[in-house]
């Protein structure tokens, strides 16, 4: 137990719960604005692996950091445009078009890595390049906060930066109030001459941009180079972290830093005699356990204050 | 004054299903006019606007604003060129501020972010300048109704609308919201504005209106001064023949009770005490009308005896079983029947076909099938059975009930409804957005289930409609039964609206008579 504290309690877990909880926040961005938008895009999960992929190549051929994470972003958002328009413009199911999404991004990375390099598993025959962490002056000479905070890639407080500037653009500007609306009545929006399937173009780009950026961030920050379905389902778990979110950029933000928690202590906690396999599963039970325990405490919470009303009534 | 503003040219429009909306349909108003547009449900007044408001193309016809013709391909085209709706459910965001609601898709900027404060401050002014009275920073769920239909119009008016459309805009208004209304409109008519107002109600077109058209079977039956229509001549076009306003019945003879409710309270959404102690019960053979202006409780007391809402407080009885908090299935088992008020939501599965909803309370019982294996045979037999019997107006019963107007809508539920002969039958506001002819086709089917033995709960905000069906009468208020009428023909329209208004209350001992 001890053991379990020394691990956990350490200036050195709080950095990399930041660190693994980058992608989720990334991927909940995506999430937010498709979900405000109504349209369920279980895509982000497949954006996020075609990023990823694109992000490692276009970066080995160029040798170019910066045109690298370009690529990869502008993939996730050519993906997301050609989903948009299976979705809003030929009416396809959109979960239907998010399960195809990701089975081609599944199986079609592998197979372009493998034309690429002749490896199924690793792009390590690419010179691939990563993303800079920077020290933040200042910041890096206060003792635990810097040791946290500072030395952090520049994807991380790009991540956190764009939260912010995600929670001004649904709340303050014509086209965020436009998303929102959309989602929730979209006939009111139609009746006052807005466009419904512009809007919802526009959200889904945006959450293309999103997936795009967690992706590459998995490939050329969190690890150098692109393995085979290194999103392992974060794209899901953003769905959730949105979810649990409440739909806003900083609940989804807590949210993502709960489950990146979690899954962080299972990284920590592969060192103890537990069996690897339970230590890998602490993030997923961490997810479903959270969802329930909101709703539960949400519902009886509801019926605790009408039965105390009732009773005071007699 | 006497300008044409606006015409319609010979209109056509056939629908994809092949139902002829509008037959060469001519329609025009003037400036400053407030216009009815009348007729039944299903006789193409929604088409005819939905068309001047750019949602559906005509097939066949012109548009002229100002002698100019026009092309309305969308609803940004109608905004365009002044023209504003008010649709009959509400095209709101609820989650989103009545400002927010209000300039919609043109909210006022400062470099590039929405300028909330000057959002609301231009709320305020447009409602100080038309008298409107709403909070321009409260939530759209959290307003009531009548609040939401004045952001619906002010949504319009900020749009620039010269020519409203308001859509049936008194069915979901209290009586005092609909004078604030009219007294608004009246308003707009002296700033210039021209309004055509669809609705079912004779006496309040006759109340505001300059002109009407009336439109029967998607033609015109022509357009015609006020003065010089009575009630009888304007439903003699509409239907083709008089209105008989009385339903015929024999005076009830109450049998053993049905329905008993004993003490029940609850409290809704907004946690306000929405039901407080009723106790009532009905018996076989008598229709209990129950009066009151909506939003007293009765909604949620409907949703508590039907099993849709379950927790409450108190008991309810079936024919002396008790039922409280039971499945729906189960309180339907023990001979319940329900008409919702909310179609939409309860009343059918808009997208399933007619023979779909009819049989859907049926499921696993011999009516339709064996066992669990249905019977295309029996469905067919007893959906054209019941589409026959109940006149439900469609070109075969696998049509999606969708495509039917609303009072067809309503007959496909009370079809339904009754083919179970039911011990007790809810009726919630069931002529609702229903058509003169179909009002009186299901009043004269709930006398006829009340002379065969059956008790009959009727709700309902409209007052004719109570006061002629019911055999005794209470009246809600507050979440309260505040008087009760043994024999509703002792009661007087008057003395009931001073019971709905909660400005008098009968002593407890003969409210009691009621439970």
């Amino acid at each position: 137990m001890q053991q379990l504290f020394g691990i956990i309690f350490t200036t050195s877990f709080a950095y990399s719960i930041l660190r693994v909880s980058t992608p989720l926040i990334l991927a909940g961005m995506a999430a937010v604005v498709s979900e405000r938008a109504g349209v369920a895009n279980i895509a982000i999960e497949g954006m996020m692996l075609i990023s990823a992929l694109t992000g490692v190549v276009i970066s080995a051929a160029t040798q170019n950091c910066f045109v690298g994470v370009l690529a990869g972003v502008a993939g996730g958002m050519v993906v997301s445009l050609i989903l948009a328009y299976f979705i809003l413009q030929l009416k396809a199911n959109n979960i239907m078009c998010g399960l195809a999404v990701n089975a081609i991004a599944k199986g079609g990375t592998v197979f372009v890595l493998y034309l690429l390099t002749g490896s199924k598993g690793a792009s390590t025959a690419l010179n691939s390049l990563t993303v800079p962490k920077v020290d933040i002056p200042l910041l890096k000479d206060i003792p635990v906060l810097g040791e946290i905070f500072s030395g952090q890639s520049i994807l991380t407080y790009t991540a956190i930066l764009l939260v912010a500037v995600m929670h001004v653009f649904i709340f303050r500007t014509r086209t965020g109030i436009r998303i929102s609306a959309v989602g929730e009545n979209e006939k009111a929006v139609g009746s006052v001459g807005v466009s419904v399937i512009k809007t919802r173009y526009t959200a889904l780009i945006i959450s293309g941009f999103f997936s795009g950026l967690a992706g590459v961030f998995l490939s050329m920050s969190y690890m150098s180079g692109f393995t085979a379905n290194m999103t392992s389902g974060r794209g899901f778990i953003a769905l959730a972290a949105n979810s649990m979110g409440q739909n806003t950029p900083w609940g989804t933000l807590l949210a993502a830093l709960v489950f990146g928690a979690a899954d962080s202590a299972a990284n920590y906690l592969q060192v103890l005699a537990v069996p690897a396999q339970f230590i890998q599963m602490i993030p997923y039970a961490t997810t479903i356990l959270g969802i329930t325990l909101y709703s539960v405490f949400k519902v009886r919470k509801e019926k605790k204050i009408k039965m105390k009303m009732l009773g005071m009534q007699q | 004054m006497n300008e044409d503003l606006l015409v319609m040219s010979k209109i056509t429009k056939i629908y994809p299903n092949g139902v002829m909306a509008n037959d060469k349909v001519d329609f025009s108003v003037r400036t400053g006019e407030i216009h009815a547009l009348m007729g039944e449900n299903g006789a193409g007044k929604s088409t005819l606007m939905n068309i001047l408001y750019g949602e559906h193309q005509p097939e066949e016809g012109d548009i002229f604003i100002e002698g100019q013709k026009i092309k309305i391909n969308s609803p940004n085209d109608a905004i365009m060129h002044g023209i504003g709706m008010v649709h009959q459910h509400f095209m709101l965001v609820p989650s989103l501020s009545v400002a927010q609601n209000i300039y919609l898709g043109k909210e006022p900027r400062k470099n590039g972010l929405i300028d909330t404060k000057e959002m609301i401050k231009q709320a305020e002014e447009i409602a100080r300048k038309y008298n409107f009275n709403i909070l321009p920073t409260a939530r759209v769920a959290d307003i009531p109704v009548g609040m939401k239909q004045k952001v619906e119009i002010l949504k319009a008016l900020v749009g620039g609308a010269k020519i409203l459309i308001l859509d049936e805009p008194t069915a979901v208004l209290t009586p005092q919201e609909t004078e604030e209304l009219f007294h608004e409109l009246k308003e707009f008519k002296k700033k210039g504005h021209t309004i055509i107002f669809i609705s079912h109600k004779l006496k309040e077109i006759k109340q505001i209106c300059d002109r009407i058209t009336i439109m029967k079977n998607g033609r015109s039956m022509g357009t015609y001064n006020m003065e010089d229509m009575d009630e009888k001549s304007i439903s003699r076009l509409m239907v083709g023949r008089d209105v008989i306003k009385s339903v015929e019945k024999k005076r009830a003879k109450p049998g053993e009770t049905v329905l008993k409710v004993e003490d029940l309270s609850c409290i809704n959404e907004d946690g306000k005490h929405a039901v407080n102690h009723i106790n009532l019960k009905v018996r076989r053979g008598e229709i209990l009308g129950i009066a009151g202006v909506e939003g007293n409780g009765q909604s949620e007391f409907v949703e508590c005896i039907s099993g849709i809402r379950k927790d409450y407080k108190g008991r309810v009885s079936i024919c002396g079983q008790y039922v409280d908090r039971l499945s729906i299935k189960k309180i339907r088992k023990a001979g319940l029947s329900h008409i919702s008020e909310d179609r939409m939501s309860y009343g059918v599965a808009v997208e399933a076909s007619i023979s779909d909803n009819l049989i859907s309370d049926k499921l696993g019982e011999d009516m339709i099938g064996h066992g669990p294996i249905l019977s295309h045979k029996k469905i067919a037999s007893l959906s054209a059975d019941l589409v026959d019997k109940f006149l439900i107006k469609c070109s075969s019963y696998k049509q999606p009930v969708s495509m039917l107007s609303g009072g067809n809508m309503q007959k496909v539920v009370v079809a339904r409804e009754f083919a179970r002969e039911p011990a007790i039958m809810i009726a919630n506001q069931p002529s609702r957005g229903v058509d003169v002819g179909a009002t009186e086709f299901i009043h004269k089917k709930l006398v006829e289930i009340r002379d065969n033995g059956a008790a009959v709960l009727l709700i309902s905000a409209d007052l004719n409609e109570v006061m002629e069906l019911s055999d005794s009468l209470a009246v809600f208020y507050g979440g309260e039964v505040v008087a009760y009428f043994e024999d509703s023909k002792n009661v007087t329209e008057e003395e009931l609206g001073y019971y709905m208004l909660g400005l008098m209350k009968q002593p407890e001992d003969i409210i009691l008579g009621l439970g």
